[in-house]
């Protein structure tokens, strides 16, 4: 939770480079104006937040979703940032999927090693059938929010 | 540039996203309405976030008065929320300024106006003309 108000704040260092990166090479940032973005940005954040969570009521879920966050931000009209949104998205599934497949392989050369018993066998193969579908879940996200 | 490394984690590689998801989660979940927030949304907003200090920063500039002097100012910011109609909502936050000399001035002139409603309102046809 915030309790401070300066806890709303984003990061002056991380916001300035972000400023830099995206205007012409030796632009001068007035102090004032790279605070004024500051906060815009967490306002930016609020007005998307509170626009997601209406798309998240009206599909009566109480957990935002990645969905919710793209129809936000046409309704906000920045349409403009649903392409890029979208392949970020991406990124991040495929880094995800990349990060669980390395730990199931750890897991699975960890269980070669120790499994001797039958009822450990059996468990992991429940396990195995749970993430198959954890997976196919997430297939039909992607699908969803293509379309 | 001196904050160059904030953006890239440990291992040297760029990531997805530069701003920290732990803030972001705070300032979204200091909106009342709001009970949970799945992990693809806060890297979602995070995103999002940065395209829009990346859109707000260029827009103010290439429509701003600083384009000779290479500068960025908060009154570019502030007329880009005045007059963009989609950065609309920026306007309470990013108010232009005025001298306050010229606010005084506009408030004389207001008070004049009110006094002069008051004392003649049955002359009120007279007033649209002065």
């Amino acid at each position: 939770m915030a309790e401070r108000p300066e806890d709303l704040n984003l990061p002056n260092a991380v916001i300035t480079r972000i400023i830099k990166e995206a205007l012409p090479e030796g632009v001068n940032i007035s102090k004032e104006a790279r605070s004024a973005i500051s906060r815009a940005a967490s306002v930016f954040v609020l007005y998307a937040t509170s626009c997601a969570n209406n798309f998240a009521m009206k599909g009566k879920r109480k957990t935002l979703n990645a969905s919710d966050v793209l129809s936000a931000m046409e309704e906000m009209e920045f349409q403009r940032f649903v392409t890029p949104l979208k392949e970020a998205l991406e990124a991040y599934r495929r880094e995800q999927k990349g990060k669980k497949e390395a730990s199931e392989q750890k897991k699975k050369d960890k269980d070669k090693k120790t499994d001797s018993e039958e009822q450990d066998k059996s468990r992991d193969e429940d396990n195995d059938e749970d993430e198959e579908r954890l997976e196919e879940e997430e297939q039909n996200e992607e699908e969803d929010v293509d379309n | 540039m001196a904050d160059g490394v904030a953006g890239k984690d440990k291992c040297g590689e760029p990531r997805l996203v530069s701003l920290p998801l732990s803030r972001i989660r705070v300032i979204m979940k200091s909106s009342p309405e709001v009970s949970s927030i799945n992990q693809e949304a806060l890297v979602l907003t995070a995103k999002a976030t940065e395209l829009f200090v990346q859109y707000l920063a260029t827009y103010s500039y290439r429509h701003g008065s600083g384009r000779e002097k290479k500068a960025l100012t908060y009154s570019d910011l502030s007329n880009t929320a005045e007059e963009s109609e989609t950065f609309q909502f920026l306007a309470d936050i990013l108010p232009k300024k005025i001298l306050a000399s010229k606010y005084l001035k506009m408030l004389k002139e207001k008070r004049g106006e009110e006094e002069e409603n008051d004392d003649d309102d049955d002359e009120s046809d007279d007033e649209a003309e002065s």
